[in-house]
C-alpha cells in the first residue's frame, strides 16, 4: 500500500522533537480522522535553519512530516510557503489516494508555524 | 515459531487441511451439478445433505431449516431484509444494536429508507445489551430483534438465551448474527430461541465466500435471490458446492470440542491481556474481561494511532487489525468503540489482535516483547505525550 519512501520515513522519521524557544509553532488538526501536528520553527535571517515535529497520525501522516520538515529544511520562509502537499507526496513517491489528506496535515501545520513566526516577529 | 505471526483471526482464519481434503474431489472429479438427475449430480446432493446435516448438528437445528449463502453478509441481509419484508403486515418496527456488524446495520439503514421504523439499542462500557432494554423496546409494531452473538471487535459475548425467552415471549422474531460465535460458544437454537442465525465458514477454519443462515421451520423470510429451484426454491443460484463442503466438515470440527478450544485460547489470551497490561502504560483493554470470545483482545493505547501502529508490527512480522478512524477507509472511527463510549482520540489508538488455534505461548511472548517498544516510539512522536524526566508522564 505505501511506497518504499514513505515506509523508510514512517521508520526513521528525520526531524521528530521539539525546539527549546522556537521562532515559531503551529499545530493542527485534521478534520477528516482526528489525526494532529505540530511542527517548530528556528529561524534566522529569513532562513529556516531548523524544524522538529511531533504528529499524532497514520504512517502516511507520520511520513509526509518527515518528508515535509526535510523540504523546508534551510530553507527561506518564502521558499517553505511553496511546498504544497502535492510536492511531499511527489518527494515519497506518491500516497494511496485515501491517505493524501494526511499531507495535507504537513503542509497545514507549517503554514501555521509560518503564521505564527511571522505574527511573532512583526512581519 | 514462524517468521510471521498472524493474529488477526477474525478478520479471516486459514482453512484447516483436513477441510480443504474434504472439499478437493468436489472441484475435479465430483463436480456434477446437485440439481441434475444423472449420477454425478446425484454425488453432489449427497455431499450437500452431509454438509446441511453436519452445520444443523452443530446448532441442534434440523436440517431442513439450513440454508447455505454466498457469506455470513448475505446471511445478514436475507435474515434481516427477508424477515422484514414478509412480515410487513404485522408491522414495521426493528430492533438491533449500535455494535452490530455492517452486514446488519447499514441493512437496518436500507430498511429505514424503506419505510421501516429501527431501534438501535445502546450498550454497556464492555458492549453488552441488556436484555431488558429489548424487552422495553417492543411495542405492537415489532417484528424482528436482530442481536449479535458476540461481537468482531471487541468480542463481547450477549445475553442471547435471555433475549431469545423475551422475543419468544412477545411473539417476535429474533434473529443473532454468529458469525464470530461458531466454534467459540455453544449454540442450541431451541434452547437459545433463535429464529434465524448467520454464520460464515471463513471464520471457523473453512473456507471463505460461503455461510449459511438457519430459518427455523415455519418463519417468514422474503427470498432474496429468483432464478432456480435450489435451496428448496429460496435461494436461487447453483450452488458452491466445494465450500459448502468444507463448511460441513469445518463446522463439525468447531463443534467438536469448544471447552477444550476456549481453554487453550484463553491461556494464551489471558497471556496477552496480562502482559499488555502490566507492561504498557495508559493500555485500556476494550470489551468484557470475561464475558469475551477466547481468541479476543482489543486494547486502546493512548496519544497514539492504530494504523502506525499495525505498520510497526507489521514490519516486525505480527499481522493485527485496528478500529482506528486512519484505517477505515471511510475515515470515520469504529462504531463499536465509539458505542462503548470511547472518546474519538482514544479510539484512535486501538488494536485488536485475535488468535487462533496455531498461535503459541512463543508467539504471545514475543508480541510481549516488542509491542511496548513500539507503542513507546509512536509515543514519543506524539504531541499528545510528553514524557518527563523522571518518567512521569503529563498530557
Ligand atoms: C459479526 C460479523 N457479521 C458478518 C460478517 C460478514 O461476513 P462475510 O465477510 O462472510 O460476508 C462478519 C465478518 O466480517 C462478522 O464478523
Ligand atoms: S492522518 Fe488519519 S488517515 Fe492519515
Amino acid at each position: 500500500m505505501y511506497s518504499e519512501k514513505v515506509m523508510d520515513h514512517f521508520m526513521n522519521p528525520r526531524n521528530v522533537g521539539e525546539i527549546e524557544n522556537p521562532d515559531g509553532v503551529g499545530e493542527v488538526g485534521n478534520a477528516r480522522c482526528g489525526d494532529i501536528m505540530k511542527v517548530f520553527l528556528k529561524v534566522e535571517n529569513d532562513v529556516i535553519v531548523d524544524v522538529k515535529f511531533k504528529t499524532f497520525g497514520c504512517g502516511a501522516a507520520i511520513a509526509t512530516s518527515s518528508m515535509s520538515t526535510e523540504l523546508i529544511k534551510g530553507k527561506t520562509i518564502a521558499e517553505a510557503l511553496e511546498v504544497t502537499n502535492k510536492t511531499v507526496a511527489e518527494s515519497l513517491d506518491g500516497l494511496p489516494p485515501v491517505k493524501m489528506h494526511c499531507s495535507v496535515l504537513a503542509e497545514d501545520a507549517i503554514k501555521a508555524a509560518i503564521e505564527d513566526y511571522r505574527k511573532k516577529h512583526h512581519q | 515459531m514462524g517468521d510471521r505471526i498472524y493474529l488477526d483471526h477474525a478478520a479471516t482464519t486459514y482453512t484447516k487441511p483436513e477441510v480443504l481434503e474434504e472439499m478437493l474431489p468436489y472441484f475435479t472429479k465430483q463436480y456434477g451439478n446437485p440439481s441434475s438427475v444423472h449420477s454425478f449430480g446425484r454425488e453432489s446432493r449427497k455431499a450437500m445433505d452431509l454438509a446441511r446435516e453436519r452445520t444443523a448438528k452443530a446448532l441442534n437445528a434440523n436440517p431442513n431449516d439450513i440454508f447455505f449463502t454466498g457469506s455470513g453478509t448475505e446471511a445478514d441481509n436475507w435474515a434481516v431484509k427477508g424477515a422484514a419484508l414478509a412480515n410487513r403486515k404485522k408491522g414495521n418496527h426493528i430492533i438491533t444494536t449500535t455494535i452490530e456488524h455492517h452486514a446488519v446495520l447499514h441493512t437496518c439503514n436500507y430498511l429505514e429508507q424503506n419505510g421501516f421504523d429501527v431501534t438501535y439499542l445502546p450498550v454497556d462500557e464492555y458492549g453488552i445489551v441488556d436484555a431488558e432494554q429489548v424487552r422495553n423496546a417492543i411495542t405492537d409494531q415489532t417484528i424482528l430483534v436482530s442481536v449479535m452473538t458476540a461481537n468482531n471487535e471487541i468480542g463481547t459475548i450477549q445475553p442471547i438465551k435471555e433475549i431469545g425467552a423475551i422475543t419468544r415471549e412477545k411473539g417476535v422474531l429474533f434473529h443473532t448474527d454468529a458469525v464470530q460465535a461458531i466454534g467459540s460458544v455453544p449454540i442450541d437454537v431451541d434452547d437459545m430461541n433463535i429464529d434465524l442465525l448467520s454464520l460464515a465458514a471463513h471464520k471457523f477454519y473453512g473456507p471463505k465466500g460461503i455461510g449459511a443462515l438457519y430459518i427455523r421451520k415455519g418463519v417468514k423470510a422474503q427470498q432474496m435471490l429468483h432464478g432456480g429451484a435450489q435451496e428448496r426454491n429460496r435461494r436461487a443460484g447453483t450452488e458452491n458446492l466445494p465450500a459448502i463442503v468444507g463448511l460441513g466438515k469445518a463446522i463439525e470440527m468447531a463443534a467438536l470440542d469448544i471447552p477444550g478450544h476456549n481453554a487453550r485460547l484463553e491461556a494464551l489470551r489471558n497471556r496477552l491481556i496480562t502482559g499488555i497490561l502490566s507492561t504498557v502504560e495508559h493500555a485500556r483493554l476494550n470489551g468484557h474481561p470475561e464475558k469475551r470470545l477466547s481468541g479476543n483482545v482489543n486494547f486502546c493505547f493512548e496519544f497514539i494511532e492504530g494504523e502506525a501502529l499495525l505498520l510497526s508490527l507489521d514490519i516486525k512480522g505480527i499481522a493485527g487489525s485496528s478500529g482506528s478512524a486512519c484505517t477505515s477507509g471511510t475515515l470515520d472511527p469504529s462504531h463499536v468503540l465509539l458505542a462503548i463510549g470511547l472518546p474519538h482520540e482514544i479510539a484512535h489508538g486501538s488494536l485488536r489482535l485475535t488468535l487462533g488455534e496455531q498461535n503459541t505461548q512463543e508467539e504471545i511472548d514475543y508480541v510481549l516483547e516488542v509491542l511496548p517498544q513500539l507503542v513507546q516510539r509512536l509515543r514519543e512522536m506524539s504531541p499528545l505525550f510528553n514524557q518527563q524526566k523522571g518518567g512521569q508522564i503529563f498530557v
